[in-house]
C-alpha cells in the first residue's frame, strides 16, 4: 500500500513539470500553429475559424478542409521574410561572437579574482537586471544619438568633429544586444572557469607551455561547456529579438522579430505572423537540440 | 620486486667534499604578506639523489618545491640548478618537471595525450613522441589504458599517469609533491618501491615533499626535516632516526622518550641527573658541558621491559604498566613512573605465546644501556 502511494507520489512529482510544459508551452504552440494554417479575415479574431466546434461536426470538417500551408509557402515566396530570417541569424551570430569576445575576459577576470571579491563582481554582473530591460535600451538611445553622450564625449576629446551616426544602424543593434545579453554569456563562462583547477595551468606550464599556449590548450577547451551554454543563451533569444532592433536599429535593420511585430500589429495578419513564429521556432530547435546534447555530454563526462 | 635490493647502491656524494652540488638553495626567504613560509634557508642536493623534504603542513616544504619548479619566486636569496641561477626563469623554461599533489591531469585528454603533452610542446617529431609515450606507459604499466580519460581511471592509475607525464620529458630533476598522499596504505607501500626503482633506473634527481615520515625514510637517500620555514636537520634516514639534531626532529620522526636533566659529568661516560633525581649513565654527552640542561632521548625499542630489574642494567626506572598497544609484530607498553611521567617501551613479539606476559597494572622495570640514547641540547 505504502509502495503504491510512493509510486503515485513520484508520478505526481514528475507530472507537475510536464503539466506546466503542456499548459504553458505546448498548448499555446498549437494555438499559434492552428492560426498559422488559417486565412486572414475581417472578424474577431481576425482570421477564419479553425478546429472550432461552434458550428457542429459538419462545420468542423468544413473548416478543416479550409486549412492550408499557404501561409508557409507565402513566407518563402516573399523575399522579405527569407531576408529577415537570414539577417536575424547573421545579426544574432555576429552579436553572439562579439558577446563572447567581451564576456570571456570578464568571466576570466572574475574567476581569477580573489575569492572574497567574487561575490561582489558577480553582483555587479547581475545588477543591470534590477532595472527594466526596456529602460536600459532607451538609455542607449540617449547615449548613441547624434547629439548623445557618446558623440559629445568624443567631440569633447577632439577625436571627431562630425557626430558619428550610430543610432538607427546595425552597429547600434550589435551594441544593444551585446550590452543586454552580456550577463547571460558571463555567468555560464564564469561557472565553467571558476571550478577549473588552477594546478592544471601550472602543470601545462611545467610541461613547457608559455601562459598563452596554456590558455589555448587547457583553459579554453575546459571552458567549452560554458562557451556553448553562453552562446546558446545569447544566440537563441537574439534571433527573435524585437525591442533592440526596433528602438536602436531604425527602419533599415531587418530582423524577423520586428517583421513579426509589423505583420501582427500593422497588417493584422495573424495567420502569416503565426507562420513566421512557427518557422522561427523550427529554426531555433536545431541549436537548442544541439545545446541539450552538449549539456548531457558534459554531465556524463563529469560523473 | 626480487631484484629490488640489487638496484640500490652505496651513494653518499654529500660526504664527499669534492662532489659538486646539483641544486643549491642560498639563503632563500619567501614571504607571503607578513607570513614567512621559507626563512633564510640554505640547502644542497646532489645529482641522482632521492631527496625528501619532510615536515608538518605549513612548514614551508611545498613552497620550497614550488620555488624550485618556478611557480613561486623567492623574496630573497638564490636558487641554482646545475650551476645556473634560476632567478626569473619561468616554469616552462626550467629543466625540471613536477608531479602535482592533485596530479593535475588534463581531464579533456586521454592518458596518451596527457603523457605526450610536454613532448608535443617541445616540438618533438611525431614518431618519436609515440615511441616515448609507449615507453613511458610501459614503465608505469598503463599500456591497456592509453585511450582512457583520467575520469575513467582509479586513483592509483591516475598517480601513474601523472608520474609518466612528468617523466616523459626526461627532466634533470623531478619534483614530487606528496606523490602518494591520495593512495591507500597498501598501494602506497608498493608505489614507494616502484618510485625508488624508477629513480635508480632513470638516474634522475628526485625531490619529494611529504608529511609522512615513513614514506621519507623508506624512499629517500637524505631527508631534510623542516619546521617554520627552516631546515632543522639534513641527514640520511638512519642518522635522522638515531642521531636527531634536536627535540623537534627526535619527536617528529618516530616516537621517543625524552628525559630532561642536567649534565653532572660531561664528555664520554657522562652522567645526567634527571628531574626526579635519578642518574643516567650516558656513553657520550657530545658538546654539552657540566651544568647544561639537556634532554636524554631514547627510542622505545631501545628500552627493555621486565618484571625484575636486570642485573646488568646501566639505567633502569620502575613503574606501573598503564597501557598496552598490541600491534602484531610488536607490543608497545606505556609505563607510568611513580612521579607521573609515562615512558614508552616496545618489544618485538618473537615468541608466539608468552607465558607470564606483562599485563595492565603490573609493576615493571624499563632499562636501557648507556649508548641507547642520544643527548640533545635543544
Amino acid at each position: 500500500m505504502a509502495r503504491l502511494f510512493s509510486m503515485i507520489g513520484s508520478r505526481l512529482v514528475i507530472a507537475v513539470p510536464y503539466l506546466w510544459l503542456l499548459v504553458f508551452f505546448l498548448v499555446p504552440f498549437f494555438i499559434v500553429f492552428k492560426i498559422s494554417l488559417s486565412q486572414t479575415a475581417i472578424a474577431m479574431p481576425p482570421y477564419l475559424p479553425v478546429f472550432g466546434l461552434e458550428e457542429g461536426v459538419s462545420g468542423f470538417v468544413r473548416n478543416l478542409r479550409d486549412l492550408s500551408f499557404e501561409n508557409y509557402l507565402w513566407l518563402f515566396e516573399d523575399a522579405l521574410y527569407v531576408n529577415a530570417y537570414l539577417s536575424s541569424l547573421v545579426i544574432a551570430a555576429v552579436s553572439t561572437l562579439l558577446t563572447l569576445l567581451v564576456g570571456y575576459p570578464i568571466a576570466y577576470g572574475m574567476a581569477r579574482a580573489p575569492a572574497a571579491l567574487r561575490p561582489l563582481l558577480l553582483m555587479l554582473v547581475i545588477l543591470p537586471f534590477w532595472t527594466s530591460f526596456l529602460i536600459r535600451v532607451y538609455a542607449w538611445i540617449g547615449i548613441l544619438k547624434p547629439e548623445g553622450l557618446l558623440n559629445q564625449f568624443l567631440a569633447f576629446l577632439g577625436i571627431i568633429d562630425q557626430p558619428l551616426v550610430i543610432l538607427n544602424t546595425t552597429s547600434a543593434v550589435y551594441i544593444g544586444i551585446v550590452y543586454s545579453y552580456l550577463p547571460f554569456m558571463v555567468l555560464p563562462l564564469y561557472a565553467a572557469l571558476e571550478k577549473m583547477d588552477y594546478s592544471l595551468i601550472e602543470a601545462a606550464q611545467d610541461l613547457g607551455c608559455p601562459p598563452l599556449t596554456a590558455f589555448w590548450k587547457i583553459t579554453f577547451p575546459l571552458s567549452l561547456p560554458g562557451v556553448v551554454a553562453g552562446c546558446m543563451l545569447v544566440f537563441i533569444p537574439a534571433v527573435g529579438e524585437f525591442v533592440i532592433p526596433d528602438l536602436l536599429g531604425g527602419s533599415r535593420t531587418l530582423m524577423i522579430g520586428k517583421t513579426l511585430w509589423d505583420e501582427f500589429f500593422f497588417n493584422r495578419d495573424w495567420p502569416v505572423s503565426s507562420a513566421v513564429a512557427v518557422v522561427l521556432l523550427l529554426i531555433l530547435v536545431v541549436p537548442i537540440a544541439y545545446f541539450q546534447r552538449a549539456q548531457a555530454r558534459a554531465r556524463e563526462e563529469e560523473s | 620486486m626480487a631484484s629490488l635490493g640489487s638496484t640500490r647502491r652505496t651513494f653518499a656524494p654529500w660526504a664527499d667534499p669534492t662532489a659538486k652540488p646539483y641544486i643549491r638553495f642560498e639563503n632563500v626567504t619567501k614571504r607571503f604578506g607578513d607570513f614567512t613560509a621559507v626563512d633564510d634557508l640554505s640547502l644542497t642536493i646532489y645529482e641522482r639523489e632521492f631527496f625528501a623534504l619532510l615536515g608538518a603542513s605549513g612548514c614551508g616544504k611545498t613552497t620550497l618545491l614550488r620555488m624550485l619548479g618556478g611557480f613561486e619566486q623567492p623574496t630573497s636569496g638564490r636558487i641554482f640548478l646545475d650551476g645556473q641561477d634560476m632567478k626569473g626563469i619561468p616554469p616552462y623554461r626550467r629543466p625540471v618537471n613536477m608531479m602535482f599533489q592533485s596530479y593535475a591531469l588534463f581531464p579533456h585528454m586521454t592518458v596518451e595525450t596527457n603523457v605526450a603533452f610536454g613532448l608535443k610542446q617541445d616540438g618533438m617529431p611525431k614518431p618519436q613522441i609515440a615511441e616515448r609515450v609507449a615507453r613511458m606507459l610501459k614503465l608505469v604499466k598503463l599500456e591497456p589504458f592509453a585511450k582512457r580519460k583520467p575520469h575513467q581511471l582509479s586513483g592509483g592509475q591516475r598517480q601513474r599517469v601523472a608520474l609518466a607525464r612528468s617523466l616523459a620529458k626526461r627532466p634533470k630533476v623531478l619534483l614530487l609533491d606528496e606523490p602518494l598522499g591520495a593512495l591507500d596504505k597498501k598501494l602506497r607501500e608498493e608505489t614507494q618501491f616502484e618510485l625508488m626503482d624508477l629513480q635508480c633506473e632513470l638516474g634522475l634527481t628526485f625531490v619529494v615533499v611529504t608529511h609522512d615520515q615513513e614514506e621519507a625514510m623508506t624512499m629517500a637517500d637524505r631527508i631534510a626535516i623542516m619546521d617554520k620555514g627552516k631546515v632543522l636537520q639534513v641527514a640520511t634516514p638512519a642518522e635522522v632516526y638515531e642521531a636527531p639534531s634536536c627535540r623537534f626532529v627526535a619527536d617528529f620522526v618516530g616516537s621517543i622518550n625524552t628525559f630532561e636533566g642536567s649534565v653532572t659529568k660531561a664528555g664520554s661516560a657522562a652522567r645526567i641527573r634527571d628531574r626526579s633525581g635519578a642518574e643516567f649513565s650516558v656513553a657520550d654527552a657530545g658538546a654539552a658541558v657540566a651544568g647544561d640542561t639537556v634532554w636524554l632521548a631514547v627510542r622505545p625499542e631501545k628500552l627493555r621491559i621486565s618484571r625484575e630489574r636486570p642485573a646488568d642494567a646501566e639505567n633502569a626506572l620502575d613503574g606501573e604498566i598503564w597501557d598496552i598497544a598490541y600491534l602484531g609484530d610488536m607490543t608497545v607498553y606505556n609505563v607510568k613512573l611513580d612521579d607521573g611521567r609515562v615512558v614508552k617501551a616496545s618489544t618485538i613479539n618473537s615468541i608466539r605465546r608468552l607465558e607470564d606476559a606483562l599485563t595492565w597494572h603490573d609493576r615493571a622495570w624499563v632499562s636501557f644501556s648507556a649508548d641507547a640514547g642520544v643527548v640533545l641540547t635543544r
